[in-house]
């Protein structure tokens, strides 16, 4: 066969599948043998005493462990958001959705999380949110145990303050 | 004190969706061969190699410099493979300077690249792992998030995101290397696209890219000899901060800030928007270019997005201190390539050789390039003079 | 050109599975204990950090992220990374040294192998299209090197007994081993064949665990008045990836690392070599010319626990520690990467001068 009528190839399909024995980590352990309970632990950094959820083992800002557990409210503030118009596979929520950082009361770090039972449009930096969990028979070990975060009729966090309440919603 | 060292070549691909007619070693070696001819240098010429790309899982080869040794004209020669997520190819750059800068190198080629449509970079970048909610929001979920927040922070108008949009396409409109080819862009255009995570629309974010980047770097001796001016590194700097820490600015992180006050300071920039004639930020996203103004210092916290729409940064408005003349990351974005591209597009400036989006006069110039939850930085100056 | 020295070196246990501890907290404890034995307070007290990880060891993209969560990078660090053996983040932070722009480095390597199948991982780390769509893995990769060496005469599989017999009986030494005991070459060859021509003797096993060493100019290393010992040369090469087009039953990047680093320079009384087979370290040691004057992997090498992208930098830091126990003037330590040692990097490290 000359080179004219030779076609081109362009494309090889070669499927990679790899087989993974994940582990969380000790301190993520703890946290989600908490969260089974329907329990949002919170871990406190020994150093600058700041309190992460979900922990992944370490301060970020002192490079040590966090050791000791602080049980953390399920109430908490909308630190940012963005309103989502890509629906997730294999997920039934509907876009447009809001994806938001939430950080509980009693904790100094959001993590991100669904948020729903709203009005997209005037979900705004500050508000007031609690989880809503799914029924209790089918937590696992999981963030997933929290279906999203609904707004509360609560009045708004000042900005400066988001992410310094204490456990109960007070001024840290 | 560092040794000299400049930039001595320069080659590139041109970036597209997809690069069909290529191999993964093929686009790298493309990439390379361009930037020897730039130099007027052969393989034999070239002491060692540093390659730089994004995760391995964007095109499921392990360690790739392992295969591309041969495609790199690298055997019996040192090789070296940096991965600093979405900075690396800022950071392999440096990486590769450092090798003339320590004395230990005479001439280096370095090569970034992705090839993307090998893979699923959105799968990639967010494959779920198990116990953590997965969102498969994407880089636009993670940082969508933090823009609104300096949307608050700095009350800029809603359609400085657009501005910037349609700028970095119209200059993109002068690369012919440019992925997206987009000279009719309009202000409406941007704003009638799809919103994807709000405030972000859809012509307001990087595409998807294949491509490679590549550079030759010489010492003093070797920099003069080179047929094509030199573009002499002026400084070099990286700096790393954690994702996430109680406190973070994550707006304004401080190892941004951090790693320009190093940069500057070796370069001898006071003010650099007066000082710099023009500078290669990596803005994947819109509102970074406002973002990034202020954290690198080129107008005041809260104030960037003012430059942005009095068209400072414009080549097509004639702005005084023009950013991504090339297109930027909006116009082009081969991840594991980005980086480099910044640092390689600031090289042509000073050495007067980048075609129809040339700043007149281009001395002196800033390349930038961040990663992971911006949280990593990797930053070069490149000047026509020595010093 | 600045004299650099290695002035600490910390490893944590060699385990077939870390068990519940993610690469983070692997990786805390190593360089909590690397900070106390050079006296500093965390990576705020070196210039520069660099570390060497991959992402497939644990099946997730950006794994060296989780490591800057160790290092209490707060204010910001000057930090790099290599997806690469860590030994090879030395080597750039040697640069950085050099070109003035650090006067101390941190570096540390880490890999969980154990969550996946770690021969058929590195199968993909074959030429994309030609070789990893057939998944050789790299034992079997391995065996067939073995195989052209005993059908060319080259060794004998007793000769391959006999360096996994040393190797567990120096193992017995090291407390961070994984496999060690009073192993003789008979018992070697009385164990089945597990990939032809290879037992399980023969192969290193799959390894957990993170290593970490500090270098610094030599003025730095006074002020801290810790015991060093000075890194002489170091350097790698790298050779083609098609294995038909090179020599595998020698390892001619291994031989120009070693002469580029200068080891010909003196005595060699140790050397570790990163030989994860057994038929490997006999090629690397005839490849640096080793004779009997040298000392091959005192501490086992990775026959007896192989720390995927931390071993090549534990290897400095076991040459280092020979030197300052009196135990060695002298040494080189070898790391490598892809199949068939296709990649080398040798380090010289010598005893200091008395101040």
């Amino acid at each position: 066969m000359s080179e004219e009528e030779q076609e081109m190839i362009t494309k090889v399909e070669a499927p990679v599948y790899l087989k993974y024995n994940f582990t969380a980590g000790s301190a993520p352990t703890r946290f989600l043998a908490q969260i089974k309970k329907g329990v949002l632990a919170g871990q406190r950094c020994p150093k600058c005493l700041a309190v992460y959820i979900p922990t992944r083992g370490s301060c970020g800002r002192c490079g040590v462990p966090t050791v000791e557990e602080v049980e953390l409210s399920d109430k908490a503030t909308v630190q940012s958001f963005t309103i989502v118009s890509i629906p997730i596979p294999n997920n039934p929520i509907e876009p447009p959705f809001i994806i938001a950082n939430v950080v509980p009361d009693g904790a100094n770090v959001s993590f991100i999380h669904l948020m729903s039972e709203c009005v997209n449009e005037e979900v705004h930096i500050g508000q007031r949110v609690q989880a809503v969990w799914k029924p209790e028979d089918e937590w696992g070990y999981s963030m997933d145990n929290i279906r999203y975060f609904k707004p509360l009729d609560e009045p708004d966090v000042p900005i400066e303050l988001i992410g310094k309440l204490t456990v109960t919603g007070e001024e840290g | 004190m560092a040794n000299l060292a400049a930039v001595v070549g320069i080659g590139q691909t041109s970036y597209t969706t997809k690069r069909e007619d290529v191999s993964i070693a093929g686009l790298v070696r493309e990439a390379a061969v361009n930037a020897l001819e730039d130099a007027d240098l052969t393989w034999n010429d070239i002491d060692a190699v540093i390659l730089g790309k994004a995760p391995d899982m964007f095109e499921g080869v392990i360690m790739p410099e392992v295969y591309l040794t041969d495609a790199l004209g690298c055997n019996g020669k040192p090789m070296i493979r940096v991965h600093t997520a979405g900075s690396v190819g800022g950071s392999t750059a440096l990486v590769a300077a450092s090798h003339v800068q320590s004395g230990m190198f005479k001439r280096v080629l370095t090569v970034s690249f992705e090839k993307q449509s090998e893979s699923n970079a959105m799968w990639a970048l967010s494959n779920p792992q198990p116990f953590s909610t997965h969102l498969n929001a994407g880089a636009g979920g993670y940082f969508a998030p933090i823009i609104r927040e300096y949307l608050r922070r700095s009350n800029a108008p809603y359609d400085a995101g657009i501005k910037v949009a349609v700028k970095d396409r119209l200059h993109g409109a002068r690369n012919p290397l440019a992925h997206l080819q987009k000279p009719d862009i309009t202000m409406q255009e941007v704003e009638e696209s799809f919103m994807l995570w709000d405030p972000l629309r859809y012509l307001e974010c990087c595409p998807s890219s294949d491509g490679a980047c590549a550079m030759v770097i010489a010492d003093e001796e070797l920099a003069k000899k080179s047929p094509k001016p030199p573009a002499w590194i002026r400084g070099v700097a990286m700096r790393s901060e954690p994702t996430m820490y109680a406190g973070r600015n994550e707006v304004n992180p401080q190892a941004g800030r951090d790693c320009a006050a190093d940069v500057y300071k070796q370069a001898g920039v006071s003010n650099p928007r007066k000082d710099f004639d023009c500078a290669e930020v990596y803005v994947p996203f819109s509102w970074y270019e406002p973002m990034w103004l202020e954290n690198l210092g080129f107008a005041p916290e809260g104030e960037g997005w003012k430059l942005t729409m009095e068209g400072a940064t414009s080549l097509d408005e004639n702005g005084d201190i023009p950013w991504n003349c090339s297109g930027g990351v909006l116009s082009s974005n081969p991840i594991g390539a980005s980086g480099m591209i910044r640092f390689a597009e600031v090289a042509r400036q000073v050495r007067g050789d980048a075609g129809e989006h040339q700043v007149d006069g281009a001395k002196l110039a800033l390349g930038h390039a961040y990663g992971g939850g911006a949280q990593f930085f990797a930053m070069w100056v490149v000047g026509s003079q020595k010093s | 050109m600045k004299e650099i020295a290695i002035v600490g070196y910390q490893q944590s246990d060699s385990r077939s599975d870390a068990g519940a501890v993610n690469e983070v907290e692997m990786i805390m404890p190593v360089l909590e204990r690397t900070f106390a034995q050079v006296g500093i307070n965390n990576a705020q007290d070196v210039d520069f950090v660099c570390s060497g990880s991959c992402d497939y060891m644990q099946g997730a993209a950006f794994a060296f992220v989780a490591g800057v969560d160790a290092l209490g990078a707060v204010p910001p660090i000057k930090e790099s990374h290599v997806e690469m053996d860590a030994a090879w983040a030395l080597y750039e932070s040697m640069l950085k040294i050099r070109m003035g722009h650090a006067d101390s480095a941190l570096i540390y390597g880490f890999g969980k192998s154990s969550p996946g199948e770690l021969p058929i991982v590195l199968s993909q780390q074959l030429d994309p299209y030609y070789l990893a769509p057939l998944w050789v893995d790299t034992i079997s990769l391995a065996a067939m090197q073995a195989r052209m060496m005993l059908d060319q005469g080259l060794i004998t599989e007793r000769d391959m007994a006999e360096v996994v017999s040393r190797s567990r009986r120096n193992a017995m030494n090291n407390p961070h081993a994984q496999l060690s005991g009073d192993m003789s070459a008979d018992d070697v060859l009385a164990q089945e064949t597990y990939v032809s021509p290879l037992r399980k003797g023969d192969c290193c096993p799959v390894s957990d665990g993170a290593s970490a060493v500090v270098i610094a100019t030599v003025e730095k290393a006074k002020e801290w008045g810790v015991p060093y010992a000075l890194i002489s040369g170091i350097s790698h090469a790298i050779e083609t990836h098609n294995m038909g087009m090179r020599d595998i039953t020698d390892s001619v990047s291994t031989r120009i690392a070693a002469e580029r680093a200068g080891m010909k320079a003196g005595k060699v009384d140790v050397a570790q070599l990163y030989a994860p087979f057994s038929h490997q370290e006999i090629i690397l040691t005839r490849a640096l010319g080793l004779g009997d004057e040298t000392s091959i992997n005192p501490s086992g090498g990775v026959l007896a626990g192989n720390l995927m992208m931390a071993s090549g930098l534990s290897n400095i830091g076991e040459v280092f520690n020979r030197i300052i126990s009196g135990e060695a003037e002298r040494g080189i330590a070898h790391a490598t990467s892809g199949p068939c040692l296709q990649h080398n990097l040798v380090t010289v490290l010598e005893k200091a001068e008395k101040a």
